[in-house]
């Protein structure tokens, strides 16, 4: 049981560490994610493996769980949810910002490109391929106040 | 209260408190800067009057307080002769100074500025010599480090000043750095950092093994700050600050303060051979260089600069000599120099203001337009020159004594009265042409003005310090012996030797000495022209500027390379090393380790189901990975893992981690998508394949790092704490439930930090949220259109249905949290998602028209309910956060048990869910805005 507690562990350091060395927001949340399980596993563990013997007083019961690291993890998995939060909401206003979802804020050119390379087609659509999205608002909007769509949008 | 027992700190730290007001008195009147200033130095030294006495009947006056007690670390001030005297120095010159600047700084200077840094300066310099803590002592000498750099560069416009004030930070800040290590290897030798013990403690260190690394650290902060070969350069560079800055710092008490230093631990230090050396050698190096170098400046500041640096080595090899007699003459001197230096720099001062320039070439012949100033000029510089019935002549004459003495050393000794006299000489050939090529030689040339007389309130400080020229030089045993004599005593820590201040000691070696040095120095001034052509063809290209900037340039490219090789402000590449930098070392440190790396602990068997989901939890982990680029679907596999720990703390005995993580998990997951809908739907492929299998192996070691880590605790036996909490969860807490009492009760500081941290957070995203505009996307990848079937209408039934419900579970759970799973936290989720299940069917509109609650509130009420909770049990005279409980019997419910702790766990209970549902309903509205900008339509139908 140990070992495969450790391997679980493992398994999700690992591809958590993964995922944080990737270049774009997205998938880093998804690993920072990952990794707090780990790191909240972990520190459960440190109290032990037990069965059946939760942390509340029974008159007839001797036998305890390690109730310390257990309330040290219920706070991390909170926290943990308000760091994504933030996380998530940062990497929001990045790409409000700079129009882009890579760490470094890079605007890479060929982004775009390289999805239509590497993922399944889709309908063609000039207006994707402005390079910030601001732009894309601004021609978005312009085609709603000249062209009402509204009758494909009912179908 | 008795005054002696707080006077000092309170000298110390009044100019830094008169600072504030100083600066705010200026935005009043112009002038109440300067008057606030000078009121704050008199009532420095009215707070010091008390004490002055005391060094004169021989007691040292010392007050302390413990401030880092187990780091050696005291508040503690000391008051004897040499600290009284240094004070003095600093308050009455102060004095002056202020006066001077008053009349000195023109309009559209700003004064409150300038009046500021230099009563923090006074205060800075003040604690140096004040301190009892040589760590505190440490600490000012930084501060005036600081001040000194600040009003250098006061007149921020100008380039010269402000590459001349970084120079004097870089410098002696590196000087300081060097004394705090010296410090630090003193006190480790002593076992001490209070002067007291330090000074009883010579002949310890003297022999220490660490002798002499602790006297080179020493030496260099000394030797920086006061301009010492070859640190001296700094200070004709910082002859860029105003006149009043340069005559107070940068002759009379900053570059005193690595003269004071020698001083103070003249009875710890000095002695040794290598003391000689190092402090002899740099100051009659320092001495022979400034006494040459100033002949030649134009600048009457830069001649008045290395006339400074010249003095300051005089001192220092004073001191090098190591005996006691030179101790004296180092002390008279120190006096005589901070008198007539700081009224010459006042007269350049007030040249420049006249005239308009400093340069010795076009002033000639002031003394036609003004005689007053000029006397004063011309007795000051005499006194500089060392010219008899002046102060200058006394000390000059004990030091050509020393010198003398010294000679007896070894076979080269003889050189040192050579080399002395030889400094003489040109330093009455710098005297005499300060007094000659500005006030006589002929007629003033290219000035734009009619120079004339100062006001008459900028001349009495030069008046005042003039006259105290004379008085010392004339009648020494009625001015200057009581004072010297006892700061004699403070710096020797012993009666001071038998020496005389007489004016005429008969036909002496030093008065020889002396009269070669004023014939000679008068035939060096008449022949110039000669010296002046050696001086251009020899030395004028040594420009210790361009070492230094060359250096400096040298030092940034390498610390920007460095830099750069880790940092290339790339988040993944600065994440790449902290995460192999820490597999790196912790397998180094790992490998230091003898030990098995399992231990005996028996393992538990695994079950069939146990097993299964394990590893369903591993596969969905990898699976997170390898389909990481296409998001929604790695987002919906995640929350398998999110699930499945979930079911592994119902398995392993903890149901409040379950209920926590399971509630957390929905809501991180609908925050994931709500924020997915504004990102690129897909990451598009990466074309390193270097880099991806760089990071696999990353991953893997690190994996393969926590993994054995694990397990090597988890085989080990282990002896917890948690008994503690087990056995005093109900006798002291009140609760069954150990988690929940743990968390309200026992570390209910900790979970106050954290929904602190929880709050900030929710706070942070709908600060980031604030105006944050982003294109909604118009379809998917396979180019499906968004659906805009908002809201369901089933769905929306059943969640207005169970909302009554899943808030009544939410009050259940956190009621019986005390003592059954539950709690704070896994109500404030609950509650937290029974709020955005309602958002999410019936819109954000919808929900806020009948929820009237804003999330602030929330977390605000959230907050102050469980700090009070604390603050209560701190007024009735409980630690923080104590809490308390009783039974309450209740009709028809029966008997109840009330804790505190009860509305300390609301608190908790408040600031999760107003800092949840505050993120997300945050986000939710910057999708419906989103929706509104691009559906017209969309927005008519939420409006209905």
């Amino acid at each position: 049981m140990e070992w495969l507690i450790a391997l679980m562990i493992g398994v999700m350091t690992a591809s958590g560490v993964f995922l944080t060395l990737r270049a774009r927001t997205f998938p880093v949340v998804l690993g920072l994610t990952l990794l707090a399980y780990a790191v909240n596993v972990f520190l459960f563990a440190m109290g032990r493996l037990n069965i059946g013997v939760p942390a509340v007083i029974e008159a007839e019961r001797l036998a305890y769980t390690d109730p310390l690291p257990q309330a040290l993890v219920l706070t991390a998995i909170v926290i943990a949810f308000g760091m994504t939060a933030f996380l998530i909401v940062l990497s929001l206003k990045a790409r409000s910002e700079l129009g882009n979802d890579h760490v470094d804020g890079l605007h890479l050119a060929q982004d775009e490109e390289s999805l239509h390379a590497t993922l399944p087609p889709r309908q063609a659509d000039p207006k994707r391929h402005a390079d910030h999205p601001f732009e894309q608002t601004d021609a978005l909007i312009a085609s709603t106040t000249t062209q009402p769509i509204q009758g494909e949008r009912q179908q | 209260m008795n005054l002696l027992a707080v006077n000092l700190p309170i000298v110390v730290l009044l100019p830094f408190v008169g600072a504030i007001f100083a600066a705010l008195a200026s935005k009043i009147n112009r002038l109440a800067a300067a008057w606030t200033s000078g009121a704050v130095t008199l009532l420095a030294l009215a707070f010091l009057s008390p004490a002055v006495s005391l060094p004169f009947a021989g007691e040292t006056l010392v007050q302390s307080w413990a401030w880092m007690e187990s780091a050696g670390l005291f508040f503690a001030f000391r008051l004897d002769g040499l600290a009284l005297l240094f004070a003095l120095l600093i308050l009455v010159i102060g004095l002056l100074v202020i006066l001077y600047a008053r009349y000195y700084l023109a309009a559209k200077d700003c004064m409150g500025r300038f009046f500021a840094y230099l009563l923090m300066f006074m205060g800075s310099m003040l604690g140096i010599v004040l301190s009892e803590n040589i760590l505190q002592l440490v600490i000012f000498w930084e501060l005036t480090s600081i001040t000194s750099f600040l009003l250098i560069s006061y007149w921020q416009h100008r380039k010269d000043a402000r590459q001349g004030a970084r120079m004097a930070l870089a410098i002696t800040g590196a000087g300081g750095l060097a004394l705090l290590g010296g410090v630090l290897l003193l006190g480790h030798i002593v076992g001490s950092y209070q002067l007291s013990d330090v000074l009883a403690a010579g002949d310890l260190v003297r022999t220490h093994d660490l002798y002499l690394p602790t006297l080179g650290l020493i030496l260099l902060g000394v030797f920086t700050k006061s301009a010492q070969f070859p640190f001296h350069f700094w200070l004709p560079h910082a002859m860029a600050a105003p006149t009043p800055v340069s005559a107070y710092l940068h002759s009379a008490t900053m570059v005193k303060a690595g003269i004071f230093l020698l001083a103070r631990f003249f009875p710890v230090l000095s002695g040794t051979p290598e003391w000689s050396w190092l402090v002899g050698g740099a100051g009659l190096l320092t001495l022979l260089i400034g006494a040459y170098t100033a002949l030649f400046k134009h600048d009457l500041k830069g001649l008045l600069a290395y006339s400074t640096i010249s003095h300051l080595g005089l001192i220092t090899l004073l001191f090098g000599f190591g005996t006691q007699l030179a101790a004296v003459a180092a002390i008279f001197h120190i006096i005589n120099h901070a008198t007539f230096k700081a009224s010459l720099f006042m007269v350049a001062g007030i040249i420049d203001h006249e005239t308009g320039t400093r340069d010795m070439r076009k002033l000639n012949g002031l003394i036609k337009y003004m005689p007053h100033t000029a006397a004063l000029a011309i007795i000051a510089s005499l006194a500089m020159a060392g010219v008899p019935l002046l102060n200058g002549f006394l000390s000059k004459e004990m030091f050509f004594a020393e010198a003398v003495t010294a000679s007896q050393a070894n076979a080269y000794a003889w050189l040192i009265p050579v080399l002395v006299t030889l400094a003489g000489i040109f330093s009455v050939a710098y005297s005499l042409r300060f007094i000659h090529d500005v006030f006589f030689n002929g007629e003033p040339v290219g000035l734009t003005r009619t120079p004339h007389e100062p006001p008459r309130f900028m001349k009495i400080p030069v008046d005042l310090l003039v006259i105290l020229c004379l008085a010392v030089g004339i009648l020494p045993i009625y001015t200057v012996a009581p004072i010297l004599d006892v700061a004699v005593t403070g710096t020797l820590q012993t009666t001071p030797p038998q020496y005389s201040l007489a004016i005429w000691h008969g036909f002496t070696l030093p008065l020889l000495m002396s009269l070669l040095a004023l014939s000679l120095g008068v035939a060096v001034y008449y022949k110039r022209a000669w010296f002046f052509t050696t001086y251009r063809r020899y030395f004028q290209r040594i420009n210790a500027k361009r070492y230094f900037n060359r250096l400096f340039k040298q030092l940034t490219r390498v610390a920007v390379a460095i830099t750069r090789r880790f940092d290339k402000g790339s988040l993944q590449h600065a994440a790449v090393w902290v995460i192999a930098a820490s597999v790196v070392i912790g397998t180094a440190g790992f490998m230091q380790f003898s030990s098995p790396l399992f231990g005996e602990r028996p393992l538990m068997a695994a079950d069939p189901v146990t097993l299964v989901v394990g590893v369903i939890l591993m596969i969905a982990s990898l699976l997170t990975v390898a389909l990481h680029r296409r998001r929604l679907i790695s987002l919906i596999i995640i929350g398998v893992v999110g699930l499945i720990i979930a079911l592994g703390f119902v398995k392993f005995s903890a149901p409040d981690l379950a209920l926590t993580q399971l509630s957390v998990e929905v809501v991180t997951i609908i925050l994931l998508l709500l924020a997915l809908y504004f990102l690129p739907q897909a990451s598009p492929k990466e074309i390193g394949r270097r880099r991806l299998w760089r990071d696999a192996l990353i991953a893997l070691l690190s994996g393969i790092g926590v993994t054995l880590l694990t397990m090597m605790v988890l085989t080990r036996e282990f002896d917890p704490i948690s008994s503690y909490f087990i056995e005093n969860s109900v006798p002291g807490g009140g609760g069954t439930n150990v988690v929940n009492v743990i968390l309200v009760d026992f570390r209910g500081f900790d979970t106050l930090g954290e929904i602190v941290v929880l709050a900030l957070a929710g706070l942070g995203v709908f600060a980031l949220l604030q105006g944050m505009k982003l294109p909604a996307p118009q379809h998917d990848l396979q180019g499906r259109v968004w659906s805009l079937d908002a809201h369901p209408t089933i769905m929306q039934t059943l969640t207005r249905l169970l909302l009554p419900l899943m808030l009544l579970v939410a009050v259940y759970i956190f009621l019986r949290g005390h003592n059954l799973p539950g709690g704070g936290f896994i109500a404030g989720l609950i509650a937290s998602v029974a709020l955005i299940v309602q958002y999410l069917a019936n819109g954000i509109a919808w929900t806020q028209q009948r929820l009237k609650i804003d999330m602030h509130w929330s977390i605000g009420f959230g907050l102050l309910i469980a700090i009070s909770t604390g603050l209560v049990a701190m007024l009735l005279g409980y630690p923080f956060l104590t809490s308390a409980f009783t039974h309450l019997h209740w009709p028809i419910v029966g008997e109840f048990e009330v804790a505190s702790a009860i509305a300390f766990d609301l608190g908790v209970f408040l600031v999760v869910v107003g800092a949840t549902v505050m993120s997300l309903v945050q986000l939710g509205k910057l999708s419906t805005a989103s929706h509104k900008a691009d559906h017209p339509t969309s927005q008519q139908k939420e409006s209905v």
